[in-house]
């Protein structure tokens, strides 16, 4: 009944071993590019979003209810399908000269996960109390350079632990772009299951992965956070 | 250097500041007092305009705060503003709370900044908390951290909002000095407080406030051992022996 062979040997050396390894490199490029990208752009829609202007507060309302309600596999066909279709020749050739499928995953991947980044940060800026902005806007801090040197790094500090589960589901969510053909690890592994039909190392190797890099993530945040953001005292 | 005319707010159907006038001379130490509720720290936050005014004009060092041409942040840079509850930036060391205004909207380098906060530190007796954060400070170490940090921009004048009324009461007197120090230096002050002594020992004038009504204004002798109004009467009773 259990006569299936393992062969471990066949991922851990040799041209499929290097296969994995590629579509490790992949998956950290994308990873770490996106979570960067979001975690920025996360900031500036948070920012949009509890603007005075309304036309700014509109928008960015639009963008979280948008991209928070839409499967991201959708999202990924839509940048990597969709916009081809849409864009000037000219800028489509230059596309095709680059490599367009990982610039997609990471617009994808990046608006995708910005819109719930923004959310986690508005909810960190809200629990700030209101009279650290007054002390800012009475020093003569305008209401942006107010956000940006007193309630965003506050706010930034107390979203951490919700922060590294946005990147933790960004790391995992860059699967899906084996859809569009970029050759990262679950790509990879697919590859080495059909040539050698050892599906079980091939995907072993490829959760080993995800879940080192999980840890990883979450080691690196909370270390940063230890060490660089310094310690608030009692608060 | 301060003029209200006329000035009005409402606060929903509360009418919370009623016809106040009022003159503030450069160098001129005011002290506003009254009780819970009169309108008391609503003035003083309209100075810099932390609260709009809904009527009425208020000019601010030469400049009318509802015109829409008035820049407020560069209004705001020359008007210290001491609070009740200090908010000082509890992710700032004290050096840093006192630094970033200067370098970020006065444009000084960070060694100038640096050394202009020694000496503030020195100035308010807190030399050697320079690297601590403000968690670590008691309430009056605190307040006198965000005196030194409104003082590093050079305000033409200061503000304060109950500054004393969240210490504990022997922290009062620390941070009543520094202020005392700064009456001293030719500073314009407002003072929202319940310390008689301060108004009594610093004060140029005292300002009595109730309902949004200013119903007095008078020097501290006269306005302790005569007051006119009947509700200053009796807001002195309270104050000064609340057991009777």
């Amino acid at each position: 009944m259990f006569n299936y062979k393992f062969d471990w040997a066949i991922i851990t050396s040799g041209q499929y071993f290097d296969w994995l390894v590629s579509g490790v490199k992949v998956t950290l490029e994308l990873s770490i590019v996106s979570v960067v990208l979001s975690f920025l752009l996360g900031l500036l829609i948070a920012v949009m979003r509890m603007s005075n202007v309304r036309p700014v507060r509109w928008f960015a309302h639009g963008y979280l209810e948008f991209f928070r309600n839409t499967p991201l596999l959708v999202q990924i066909f839509f940048w990597y399908f969709g916009s081809y279709k849409i864009l000037p020749t000219a800028v489509n050739d230059w596309l095709n000269s680059t490599n367009f499928e990982f610039t997609a995953a990471v617009i994808a991947l990046t608006i995708y996960t910005s819109a719930f980044i923004a959310e986690d940060i508005r909810s960190g800026v809200r629990s700030i109390p209101k009279e650290q902005m007054e002390a800012a806007r009475s020093a003569g801090f305008s209401y942006l350079r107010s956000m940006q040197y007193i309630i965003l790094p506050q706010a930034v500090r107390i979203t951490i632990p919700p922060l590294i589960n946005q990147f933790l589901n960004l790391a995992k969510n860059s699967s899906l772009a084996m859809t569009i053909g970029v050759a990262e690890i679950t790509y990879q592994a697919r590859q080495v299951e059909s040539y050698t039909f050892k599906g079980f190392e091939a995907f072993t190797a490829a959760t080993l992965v995800y879940l080192i890099l999980s840890v990883a993530i979450t080691a690196l945040v909370t270390l940063y956070s230890k060490k660089m953001l310094n310690p608030m005292g009692a608060r | 250097m301060i003029r209200f005319e006329g000035v009005h707010k409402w606060f929903k159907k509360l009418h919370v500041l009623n016809d106040v006038n009022l003159h503030v001379k450069q160098g001129e130490v005011v002290v506003l007092c009254g009780p819970s509720g009169s309108g008391k720290s609503t003035l003083i936050r309209t100075v810099n305009r932390l609260e709009p005014i809904d009527r009425g004009k208020l000019i601010v060092d030469g400049q009318n705060l509802s015109d829409p041409k008035t820049d407020i942040n560069k209004l705001r840079a020359e008007i210290g503003f001491v609070f009740q509850q200090f908010n000082l930036y509890p992710h700032l060391s004290v050096l840093k709370n006192i630094t970033l205004a200067p370098i970020k909207i006065r444009n000084i380098t960070r060694g100038e900044a640096e050394e202009q906060a020694t000496v503030l530190l020195e100035r308010v007796g807190l030399a050697e908390k320079r690297d601590a954060y403000p968690a670590q400070l008691s309430g009056g170490q605190q307040q006198r951290v965000a005196i030194a940090r409104a003082l590093a921009m050079k305000p033409k004048i200061m503000l304060f909002d109950e500054p004393t009324s969240a210490l504990d009461p022997e922290m009062i007197g620390e941070v009543l000095q520094v202020m005392q120090g700064l009456a001293h230096t030719g500073m314009t002050l407002i003072v929202v407080t319940h310390e008689m002594g301060f108004a009594r020992e610093v004060a140029d004038r005292v300002v009595f406030i109730d309902f949004g009504v200013i119903l007095e204004e008078a020097t501290p002798e006269e306005f302790f051992k005569n007051p006119k109004h009947e509700r200053a009467r009796l807001f002195l009773k309270e104050i000064l022996s609340p057991m009777h």
